[in-house]
This record gives structure tokens, sequence and C-alpha cells, in this order.
């Protein structure tokens, strides 16, 4: 079996660790080390009851895995602590998004999670005071050049990435979900209307639903997919959380994705979870964008070759060909052709340079 | 099986598919097919165990030779961990330092089991000496001094701390770096040196082999006894002065490689540490004179 599959049954059923021969569970650490889900990994044998059952060396590699999980997540509490304090002179609705959202909630896929920076949203109109209030505390933009200044405010859905020089974590301010020149956009008026308030706290987060088509679009509409598997490992969590918690949202998620227009890469990720992960998506919501279904077997087999990681000296032809595809797809859907050719040619000569 | 009871060529044929190494607690499988490579592995892990090449191993590393045209003009090797390259690539006569560096890093940024000081720990008679590492302070020379005079090196960067207090031994080549190379040629004639690596980062680097007996004994740990913060100041009096908790514990903190990873349980490792060992700061000019004071306190 090869080292990809070993981990998405691990993920999916903890007890396939158990009796693993030596071999077979280095096997399984790598690729779970490539894809950054050891400490993801680790949560879930532990809570299985397996972990303290595994070989010694085996244990300590996913506890240390978690104690550096629970590190970085306590560097994002604190440079939410940091920003929430810069901020606070400001009239200001600062959403808190992905990692940094599901901590504030405290939902149970933040363990073991290695978040490495904190996104922010803010309204676009709050952008400019935004920046200026954190340049004014202390956080510094990385040295750009003026092309990929241009590139990140007239093309992006961020400003340049913010850092404070004593601090370890980088801060990016979103002020749409996706990139301006992007194919699919997202309501920005519904979305903001949605955001709700967490208790004891600066920082409001999106709804439920808009937090998963967020995750969506950010893997299946702004990436290309190669080696993701833990970002689909992040929605697999947030629709079981969510969908346990209330019947209705497989319906209100389904709602809120065609007011958004973001039905298709919704189906994308249904059908690619339930294979590779077995989310329980019920069969009657499978379908929420009427995509067509030969187009869709097509994507869904690209996706489910191009997000495991391969392991390291594992030549496998078909996942280099599927995440090349996604490539140009994601450069496709990210920006129109006529930005989109001189923007990848200055990259390829930049690389050559360097 | 020792590495040393290998022939080259076995060895050689054993690196080409993986190779697992046993150093102090963690097994380390090395790919590599870099001759100048071999060479240091069968002089500096001579006496080191070899474990199956089936078993589960910690630390996974592979050195290689890029393939890309410069090869022809200046041969360079690269540093691989679970298949994704670090760092940039080093001349290919540097592929020992990069090993040693690298593999340092591999566990520094992975064994959080452990809180790891960034220092050279001794041992004798079950009792640990921890040299903590700044910048001038003469820690490797110090270390592969001490090592040479009746000390058991359980590591020259190393302080592994574990759940229990509890010192791991890592015993690993040293390596001296420029003027300490001639100094422990001449302190220790005895002492096994490795090939001298012009025009490192560091200068020129070269590597004492660990003691027979501290690679045999590397499965014993050790009780942390004496902090001891060195400091070299070109002929200095030797001066072994007493310096306060609090002191001692900043410095350790600050000084170690995952502390702040490690969150509470690094806060109170450190405490308990800093209250079972007595602390001091050492400034010496002299090897011997060092050797000496090291003595009285284990006696």
């Amino acid at each position: 079996m090869k080292a990809q599959r070993l981990l998405l049954q691990a993920l999916r059923n903890p007890e396939t660790v158990v009796g693993l021969p030596s071999s077979r569970m280095e096997d399984l650490v790598v690729v779970a080390e490539r894809s950054r889900l050891t400490a993801t990994l680790g949560h879930r044998l532990a809570d299985a009851g397996i972990l303290a059952a595994l070989p010694g060396r085996v244990r300590s590699h996913f506890e240390a895995a978690m104690t550096e999980a629970r590190f970085r997540n306590r560097l994002i509490r604190w440079e939410m602590n940091r920003v929430a304090r810069a901020l606070r002179p400001l009239d200001v609705t600062v959403v808190a998004l992905k990692g940094a959202a599901y901590l504030l909630l405290d939902l149970p896929l933040a363990r073991g999670r290695l978040p490495a920076d904190l996104d922010i949203l803010v309204r676009r109109e709050d952008l400019s005071r935004v920046e200026r209030r954190l340049t004014e505390d202390g956080w510094r933009s990385a040295e750009l050049s003026e092309y990929d200044q241009r590139y990140y405010r007239q093309w992006m859905h961020e400003i340049p990435p913010l850092r404070h020089p004593q601090r370890y974590v980088e801060v990016d301010v979103h002020h749409t979900l996706l990139p301006l020149t992007a194919r699919l956009q997202a309501d920005d008026d519904l979305l903001w209307s949605s955001v709700r308030e967490v208790s004891c706290s600066r920082f409001r987060v999106l709804s439920p639903e808009d937090l998963v088509l967020h995750a969506v679009v950010h893997l299946f509409h702004d990436s290309d997919c190669a080696n993701r598997l833990r970002d689909l490992v992040d929605i697999d969590g947030l629709l079981r959380h969510f969908s346990a918690r209330d019947r209705d949202f497989w319906h209100r998620l389904t709602e809120r994705a065609r007011a958004h227009g973001l039905e298709r890469p919704l189906t994308y990720a249904f059908h690619v979870g339930r294979r590779l992960l077995h989310t329980p998506v019920p069969a009657e919501w499978l379908n929420p964008g009427r995509v067509d279904p030969l187009l869709r077997r097509w994507m869904v087999a690209l996706l489910c070759r191009a997000l495991p990681p391969s392991a390291p000296d594992d030549l496998d032809l078909g996942a280099a060909a599927a995440r090349w595809l996604l490539y140009l797809r994601s450069h496709y859907l990210r920006m129109p052709l006529k930005l989109l050719i001189p923007h990848l040619l200055r990259k390829a000569l930049a690389g050559k340079r360097h | 099986m020792r590495l040393g009871d290998l022939h080259a060529r076995d060895l050689n044929r054993r690196l080409e598919r993986g190779m697992v190494l046993g150093v102090g607690p963690f097994q380390v499988r090395i790919h590599a097919r870099i001759a100048a490579l071999t060479g240091f592995l069968s002089r500096m892990y001579r006496d080191f165990p070899l474990h199956p090449p089936d078993g589960f191993a910690d630390i996974r590393v592979r050195l290689y030779r890029p393939r890309s045209w410069r090869r022809y003009l200046q041969p360079q090797v690269c540093f691989e961990r679970d298949g994704k390259r670090i760092f940039h690539p080093f001349p290919l006569s540097h592929a020992p330092p990069l090993f040693e560096w690298g593999l340092n890093w591999c566990i520094a940024t992975r064994a959080h089991q452990y809180l790891m000081l960034h220092a050279a720990v001794l041992e004798r008679g079950g009792r640990a000496l921890i040299l903590p590492a700044t910048p001038g302070s003469g820690k490797s020379t110090l270390c592969a001094a001490l090592m040479h005079r009746g000390w058991r090196l359980l590591s020259d960067e190393f302080g592994l701390v574990r759940e229990d207090d509890r010192l791991d031994p890592l015993p690993r080549p040293i390596p001296l770096k420029n003027e300490s190379i001639g100094v422990i040629r001449a302190f220790a004639p005895e002492a096994e040196l490795g090939p001298e690596f012009p025009k490192t980062r560091k200068g020129t680097v070269a590597h004492v082999k660990p003691t027979e007996a501290s690679v045999r004994r590397m499965g014993e740990s050790a009780v942390p006894v004496w902090i001891v913060f060195p400091r070299y100041q070109r002929d200095a009096r030797a001066v072994l002065e007493p310096v306060p908790a609090s002191y001692a514990f900043l410095r350790l903190a600050y000084n170690a490689f995952n502390y702040e990873v490690l969150g509470a349980e690094g806060f109170r490792r450190v405490g308990r540490l800093v209250r079972r060992c007595r602390h001091f700061n050492f400034s010496y000019g002299h090897l011997e004179d060092a050797v000496e004071i090291f003595d009285s306190l284990a006696s």
C-alpha cells in the first residue's frame, strides 16, 4: 500500500495504526510530516486511546509534534492579543479568519494545526487606517519589489504581510476573501452581514457556513491543491463539527453557497472529502452546484491525485501531472489571461535569476 | 554491530540504501553516496551502533549532489530531511560539516519530548556538569579537554533534559574552530581529530571523535548537579563564582533551543533543574586550571 493511503486510512480510522510494522510506521510518519499533519494525527490517536499503546519512539514523535502545535497556537493567540491592543483606538470591525477563528471558537480541529500566520479581515474602507495603526505600533511589511507591492495592492485580496520584528507570526490583513481579479467573488455584503461576535474577544468570526465556504474557496479555488491535504482535513473537521450540532446545516450551507455563487468549489469539496476522508455528506446534499457530471468526475479524480502528499522517493507521474494541471487552473482562476501571462513570465525569469 | 565493524564497501552499500545509526536516544536513517561523508562517518562514528534498516528511525536524512550545470564547475551537496531540502547547498567537500549541522537542526526542531539546552554536558560518577553555550565561552574546547581528562561526554551541543529531569547522552563529534584545533592537539595529543574543513561559515572546523567509553555508555543517563557558565579570557586566572538561582534560570532558559515551545512545562523543567543544581560563573584562561577546578568540584 502506498504511504499516502496509509495516512488517509489513519486519519479516517486511527485504529489502523495499531500493529503496523516499524518500516510502515516510518512511512506513515514521513507522509504525515510532509503534509504537516503529524500533530493532527497525534490528537486523533490520543482521542482513540491508541497513542499510549504505540512503541515509545513513535509516541515521542507524535507527542513532540503536538507540543509544537500547541506552541504555534499560543503564538497566534498572543499575536491576536497584540493586534487587538494596537487596534483598540480604532472603531473598526476585525474578523479573525481560518486558524485564528478556529482557535477563538475552540473548535476541535484547531488542536494539532500548525498555523504560521494570523489572517484577519477588515472592510476595504478601513484597510488603510488598520495598516497605518499596525505599522505605528511596530509591525513592518516585508521588503518587496515595486512589482510585488503592485501585485498585492491591485490584484490581491490582502495587503503585503506584516510582521512585528520581535515576533515570528505574520499578520495577513485581508479586505475580501478572494483575489480582486479572480473569476469567482464571494458576496462581500453578504459576508459582512453574517459576521458574529465571540465572547470576550475583540475579534469577530464568520458564520459557520461562511467559515466552511472560506476554507473551501481557499483550497479549491485559490490554490494549486498540491500537497494540501491538511486544508481538506480542516474542511472535513468543520463539516463534521457543524453538521453534528445543527440538523439544518447542510441545507443552510448549500443555500449560502448559492447566494455567494460558490456552489462549484463546494461540490468539489464534498466529493473529494467523501472520497479521501469519508466526510459524512448526506447523499441528497452532495451536488449543490449541478456541475456537469463528466467535468465533476474529472476534477474530483485530479484533486484526489494532487491533494495527498507523495512519499519522498515515490515517482508518481500521475500525481505530478494532476498537480501541473491544477497549477495552471489555479492561475487561470486567479486572474484574467492578459494579466496572468506576463505575471507567470516575470515569475519564471525572476526565478532563474536567484 | 558497530559501524567500525563494516568494510568500506559494505558501508557504502548500506549508506546507499539507508543506514540506521544509533546516536544517543535517536535512530538516524542516513542516505548518502558521497565519499567524503563515508570517510568521515567511518572514522568519527566508528564506535556507534548500527540498527537493522527495517526498524523505525526517528530522523531521516539524505545528502546528495544536486543535478545542475554547476556540478561541473563547483560540485555541491544538499541536505534533505523527510524528502525536503533544507539549507542552501554546501561545497561538496564540506559534506561532513553539513551532515553534522543538519543533524543538529533536525534534533533541535523536532525533539520536543526533551527540554533542549544549548550546552555541553559531561558526567563523572553519575553526576552531570552542564556548560551552557554562549559566544566566546570556549564551550567546545573546554568540553573536548574535559572529555580527555576523565569526564564522560554526554554532548557538546545538547543538554537533553527528560521529563524526569535526568539528562540523556547524545555524544557526537565535537566541532573545534580555528585556534581551538591547535589548542586541543597540544593539550590532548591522544585526541583523535578528523580532517580540517577550511572556509566554513565559522572558519576552519575540525571534529574531535568522542571517546570510546562515551559512546559505549550512551544509554546511561545522568543526574544534573552543576551548571557552570564558562567564559574564556586570554591568560585569565581561573575563578569559579557562585551565582544566584534566578540568574542561572534566566540564562539557561534564554539559551535553550525549545524553552518557548514547551511553554509552562519548559518553565517548570528549568525551575526544577536550577533548584537541584549548584550554579557558577567560571572565567578561565588555561585549560589545565579548568580541569583542576572541575576535578575538585567532582571530588
